[in-house]
């Protein structure tokens, strides 16, 4: 699988009360969540993004609730992808279960700019940034959780033992 | 090799001789959990897969704690959601408004979990029951909807930091002290996937109420899970409560950690985490007196606890909620709530001009029952202060023990309860 697309760039410890905040948790709908995604952080973030683009950022991403509506958010507004230093562990593992795309590269991270063109590699972990030329290689997944990704989610994986 | 405590019960729970830090392994669960923000996308996700059953009604607890009594028409229809469910698949441990707590007070306090226990829960405050010797957890409301078909979750098997506890807490210094200052020291991502293992001789020294308190925020430092070692204490709060087996696993004397922490209880101050970060501490000698409040919150799954209450109504005794301030107390379960009133407690929060409300989380996450405007500021005995959590983005959130929050109250700054 490869993506491509624009980078929205962050910074360190992005919670998930700026990525989808709590006065939008009494919905459960994919585009109503959508449409409020990084508000309290980057309220024009909603109007800027395009199918594909891409969210980079530094460490400990998603950080706070458990709240399942963030990554939803973040998949439902278009965004392909998530990169970052490191991602907060629940945030981690919810974004598997759903299928948003995440990759955990601490370089890339680092390097890579609001505003780049940057494609990205699944089968190979390979982040190129299009728009610098740099490449990068990412962390690849332990076999059980590529697994659950490619069965398109955890309840898919589960439908199969079941 | 020797294992943890957290590896030790994750091994049993998995049916495993032993297990290593970094191993994925699937484990039985005694319990998981959902409330009335997380369990309709569970519901939505266990319909959807197609799953006919529940796999055991009796190990799945369901608590509309968050928006309730129903904010508006949307977290009413969320909470019918939830309802629905759990009459039709006719589930134990529904509950309601009249008859609920905040989920992380009520399940100890209901004997619903215990020591030994492997419990996941679609909250990222699960982690509180560690407090009695369980692995427990937050995950997503995927991981929710595949527990309650399963009756079994993933995971990774953590690495550990040891926090080795000496001394003995002073006057006023508390659980949320404790914690606080551990997360001052390593930062919000400080135990990233790690379990904290609490040992030492100063844990007999901390009360149920207090271990509740400190495992209920490990999550704030990133941690998988927080622990505490089953002593005394633990079987005194569980006898004639926990309505199941007791399990006591020990960590190895060869257990291996990635670090060791040393605190030293005797030497703590009453702390106060600044916006916007729980790792942001300064001790109450750095900031006595200097921040102006507009509100201060007493409860939560943090500090919403009978020790907690009696904490606020020893300073709010004979005082007054000073003037322009919003002191909002919230005793966090029904029991709490009536044994609060039988004490007299909430007499000393009326007349001190606070407002008392029904078991709900509420303000904590900014959903209501409190919210902030623009450029107002709260000391809260909740546990996350990030950019928004209480209401307006311009707002801001200092955490504090119940003792710091109601001296503040009192004189309308952050104030050090001993200097009132």
């Amino acid at each position: 699988m490869v993506v491509q697309g624009k980078v929205h760039k962050y910074g360190d410890n992005v919670d998930t009360d700026v990525i989808i905040p709590a006065r939008y948790l009494n919905t459960s709908n994919h585009q109503e969540l959508a449409a409020h995604c990084m508000e309290d952080i980057d309220k024009d973030f909603v109007k800027r993004v395009q199918p594909g683009d891409i969210i980079v950022a530094n460490k400990n991403f998603g950080c706070g609730s458990s709240r399942e509506h963030a990554p939803i958010a973040i998949k439902a507004s278009g965004i392909s992808c998530v990169i970052a230093s490191t991602f907060a562990r629940i945030f981690y593992r919810n974004a598997i279960n759903i299928g948003l795309a995440i990759l955990e590269c601490d370089e890339a991270a680092k390097d890579i700019q609001a505003g780049d063109e940057v494609k990205v590699d699944f089968d190979t972990g390979v982040i190129e940034n299009l728009t610098t030329g740099k490449k990068y290689q990412a962390e690849p997944f332990p076999p059980f959780i590529q697994n659950i990704i490619e069965k398109g989610g955890l309840l898919n994986a589960i439908n199969d033992r079941l | 090799m020797g294992m943890t405590m957290t590896q030790k019960i994750l091994a049993a729970h998995a049916g495993l001789p032993e297990v290593k830090a970094g191993q994925l392994i699937v484990a039985k669960l005694d319990l998981c959990l959902g409330n009335d923000i997380t369990a309709p996308v569970a519901v939505n996700e266990f319909e959807r897969c197609g799953a006919c059953k529940v796999f055991d009604k009796s190990r799945i607890a369901l608590v509309m704690d968050h928006f309730t009594p129903n904010k508006d028409i949307k977290a009413a229809e969320q909470v019918k959601r939830v309802r629905e469910f759990a009459n039709k698949f006719d589930i134990d441990n529904y509950f309601d408004v009249g008859r609920m707590g905040v989920e992380h007070a009520v399940l100890p306090e209901q004997g619903l979990v215990g020591p030994g226990d492997c419990v996941i829960g679609a909250d990222s405050h699960t982690c509180t029951y560690g407090a009695l010797g369980a692995f427990s957890t937050g995950v997503g409301s995927t991981d929710l909807a595949a527990a309650m078909a399963t009756g079994t979750a993933w995971f990774k098997v953590p690495s550990a930091i040891k926090v080795e506890l000496t001394g003995k807490l002073s006057k006023y210094v508390t659980g949320k002290d404790v914690v606080l200052h551990l997360i001052g020291m390593i930062g919000v991502d400080g135990a990233l996937y790690k379990s904290l293992e609490f040992t030492g001789d100063g844990v007999a020294a901390l009360s149920m109420d207090d271990r509740l308190c400190i495992a209920n925020m490990a999550i704030e430092a990133g941690a998988k899970n927080g622990i505490f070692p089953v002593d005394d204490v633990t079987l005194a709060y569980v006898n004639g409560r926990f309505k199941r087996e007791v399990r006591i696993f020990e960590a190895d004397p060869d257990a291996e950690y990635e670090s060791v922490v040393k605190i030293d209880l005797s030497e703590l101050r009453p702390t106060v985490a600044f916006p916007h970060l729980p790792e942001n501490t300064k001790t109450i000698d750095e900031c006595n007196g200097q921040v102006k409040i507009d509100q201060v919150v007493i409860g939560s799954c943090t500090n919403g606890r009978m020790e907690d209450m009696r904490a606020a109504a020893e300073i709010l005794k004979g005082r007054k909620v000073a003037k322009g301030v919003r002191c909002i107390i919230i005793p966090a379960t029904q029991q709490i709530w009536l044994d609060s009133m039988r004490e007299g407690l909430f007499d000393i929060f009326i007349e001190a001009g606070a407002a008392v409300s029904t078991p709900t989380c509420g303000p904590c996450l900014g959903g209501h029952m409190g919210i902030l405007a623009a450029g107002e500021r709260a000391v809260s005995t909740t546990n996350r202060n990030f950019v928004g959590r209480m209401g307006h983005v311009e707002s801001e959130v200092y955490l504090a023990s119940p003792y710091v929050a109601a001296a503040s109250a009192v004189t309308g700054y952050i104030t050090d309860p001993a200097t009132l």
